[in-house]
């Protein structure tokens, strides 16, 4: 018995959600008393530090077929590992990548899955692990009965924790299929670290009037070192890019610090934000519904507010 | 081309979630359902503009009990031809996939279309076990999807960027924004989805090794802590000492 953990590491670098889901692991592998184990397929320089992660040993697969994602390949090589090593927890991210393997995962070993999990499995009565449902409204508590489980680990739901040495990495001889997805393309947006791993988000609605102002915005998060998002009518209107567009319909996020500047709080764009760890809102209405959901509250106008917080972070980090 | 759509019924995205008094299930009181709006605007859209433009047919599946027509009736007034409900609790997603994989063998659909996730499970579960379940290319998160001959050329969202990928049908995919641009059901397509047919099989033997236990509601939030506009360096320091956040 075992816990296998996948560390995605597309183009040879680990992802901050592998690092995440490998210290899930090791705790989940203590609590049952096992090894963790974690996978990485395809070339990847120094899977090695994934010990110091909690990994207790380190396998790895190269072959010419993993060198662009496909959820059949992945998922075709990462349960033959589970298999070979005896794997009764399987791991991933709840990544793109991550919900495209996983109910692969849960069918090719009979398992059941939970997709998306922020607690550590409770199992004084069999398994049970929890996850957000109803778009953060609400959580829910799980039990998997079958003999093997699999989970995808919320990003940000964990913060990656060193308590290891560097490990061996060894090479697992396992037969990798050839896909049928070509990717022809990737398109990264460089610069800014994604919205699902961003730890501090900057973000903007319909009250900054139009995109002429998004320096005010663009300013703090840069001074800040965040990411920037906003809410749908400003994605809507083509004011921003699609992609930074959070809420139901858009990135659900979960950062230790959201700023919502001039959005209203309505509860679509609250279902992607409100797993937040701390929220601040900053809008001139006082009944602005938002205010309900936030940890700290500015009533004031966002034009005289913004520039005053940018200033004043500035000297907070002159000054530390 | 023949298309399978597989629409889900959710609580309405503005619908204030509360549980039986065991807090083991949903408490449906007041609560007004839809179809879940992935599968609505995105997945079922696309499928009939590709119907539209190249011809063939477009069929729901749905797994859920007969209360569950209206939304099907629904998704027939947008346009699709005709439906399947499988007349089950939709008690897990491998339940669910398992059921829609029942239905979809021996139909050589081209393409499978579901949204990104149900806004009630959050899961995007259903479409990675479905394509396993009939040993089908996936392709999750599809913003664009155009035809380049027999391909189907799929931008999709990853963290940090899109991927563009290409693939021959028969393969599942699942919609998100961008995919296509929601359609209002008119009169004719509302009068007409009632002749439409609509096929209730029933469930099929399967495993189904995952159940909820139980709900909880979040901690009630404590009150908003407002800080003065004229003292952003107060704001700064709440962040740093109480919060420990910057
Ligand atoms: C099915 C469905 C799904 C949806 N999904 C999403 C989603 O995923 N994400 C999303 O965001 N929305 C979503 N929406 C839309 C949502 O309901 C709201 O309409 C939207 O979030 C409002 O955006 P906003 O807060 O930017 O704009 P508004 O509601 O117009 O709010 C603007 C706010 O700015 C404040 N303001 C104006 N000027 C200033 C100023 N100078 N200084 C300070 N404050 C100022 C105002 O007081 C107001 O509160 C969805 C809607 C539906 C029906
Ligand atoms: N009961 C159901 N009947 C038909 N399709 C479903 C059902 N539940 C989920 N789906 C489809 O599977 C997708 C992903 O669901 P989920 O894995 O629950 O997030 C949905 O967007 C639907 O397209």
């Amino acid at each position: 018995m075992s816990v296998l953990v996948y560390a995605e590491s597309p183009k040879g670098q680990i992802k901050k959600g592998a690092l995440e889901a490998v210290s899930y692991a090791s705790k989940v592998a203590k609590l049952m008393g096992v090894d963790c184990q974690a996978l990485t397929l395809g070339t990847i320089e120094d899977a090695g530090v994934l010990g110091q992660y909690g990994a207790n040993k380190v396998y790895n697969v190269t072959s010419d077929h993993l060198a662009n994602f496909d959820s059949q390949v992945y998922s075709s090589v990462i349960a033959g590992a589970a298999e070979k090593l005896g794997a009764s927890v399987v791991i991933v991210a709840h990544s793109a990548t991550g919900k495209s393997i996983l109910g692969r995962l849960a069918v090719k070993l009979k398992a059941g899955s939970v997709a998306g999990v922020n607690t550590l499995p409770d199992l004084t009565d069999g398994f049970t692990v929890g996850k957000n449902v109803f778009s953060g409204k609400a959580m829910a508590h799980f039990k998997i009965s079958s003999a093997v489980k699999v989970l995808s680990l919320m990003g940000n739901a964990m913060a990656p924790e060193m308590q290891g040495e560097k490990v061996a990495v060894e090479s697992l001889d396992l037969a990798v299929p050839a896909g049928k997805v070509t990717v022809k393309e990737v398109k990264t947006i460089e610069g800014t670290v994604p919205l699902p791993e961003a730890e501090l988000v900057v973000s903007a609605g319909r009250g900054l009037k139009g995109p002429e102002n998004w320096g005010i915005i663009e300013e703090l998060a840069t001074e800040m070192g965040a990411t920037t998002a906003c809410s749908r009518p400003v994605a809507d209107t083509g004011w921003r890019p699609h992609h930074e567009h959070v809420g139901q319909t858009g990135v659900a996020i979960r950062p230790n610090l959201y700023i919502a500047i001039c959005i209203s709080g309505a509860i679509q764009h609250l279902a992607g934000v409100n797993s937040s760890k701390v929220i601040v809102v900053v809008n001139k209405d006082p009944e602005a519904p938002f205010f309900k959901a936030a940890d700290y509250g500015v009533c004031g106008d966002l034009f005289d507010v913004i520039p005053r917080f940018t200033e004043a972070y500035k000297k907070f980090k002159a000054a530390n | 081309m023949k298309l399978l759509v597989c629409v889900s019924k959710t609580p309405d995205t503005t619908a204030k979630i509360a549980f039986t008094s065991d807090n083991t299930a949903l408490d449906a009181n007041g609560i007004q359902f839809i179809m879940n709006p992935y599968d609505e605007w995105y997945a079922l859209v696309r499928a009939l503009e590709l119907k539209e433009s190249a011809g063939g047919s477009v069929t729901v599946v749905n797994v859920g009990p007969a209360a569950n027509d209206t939304v099907i009736r629904k998704a027939m007034a947008i346009g699709a031809d005709d439906a399947i409900r499988v007349d089950a609790e939709p008690k897990s997603a491998y339940f669910v996939a398992q059921q829609i994989a029942a239905v979809a063998k021996g139909n050589d659909y081209d393409m499978i279309f579901l949204g990104k996730e149900t806004i009630n499970y959050n899961g995007s579960e259903v479409g990675a076990m479905l394509a396993e379940l009939l040993d089908l290319p996936f392709i999750s998160y599809g913003t664009k999807l155009t035809m380049e001959g027999n391909a189907a050329v799929i931008e999709r969202d990853i963290e940090g960027g899109t991927e563009i990928v290409s693939v021959e049908a028969p393969f599942v995919v699942s919609a998100a924004k961008g995919m296509a641009e929601q359609r209002i059901p008119n009169m004719r397509g509302i009068m007409s989805a009632k002749r439409k047919p609509l096929k209730v099989v029933a469930a099929v033997d399967c495993e189904d090794p995952v159940r909820v236990v139980s709900y909880q509601l979040p901690d009630a939030k404590s009150a908003v802590k407002m800080v003065d506009p004229e003292n952003m360096d107060e704001l700064v320091r709440l962040l740093h000492e109480e919060a420990k956040i910057i």
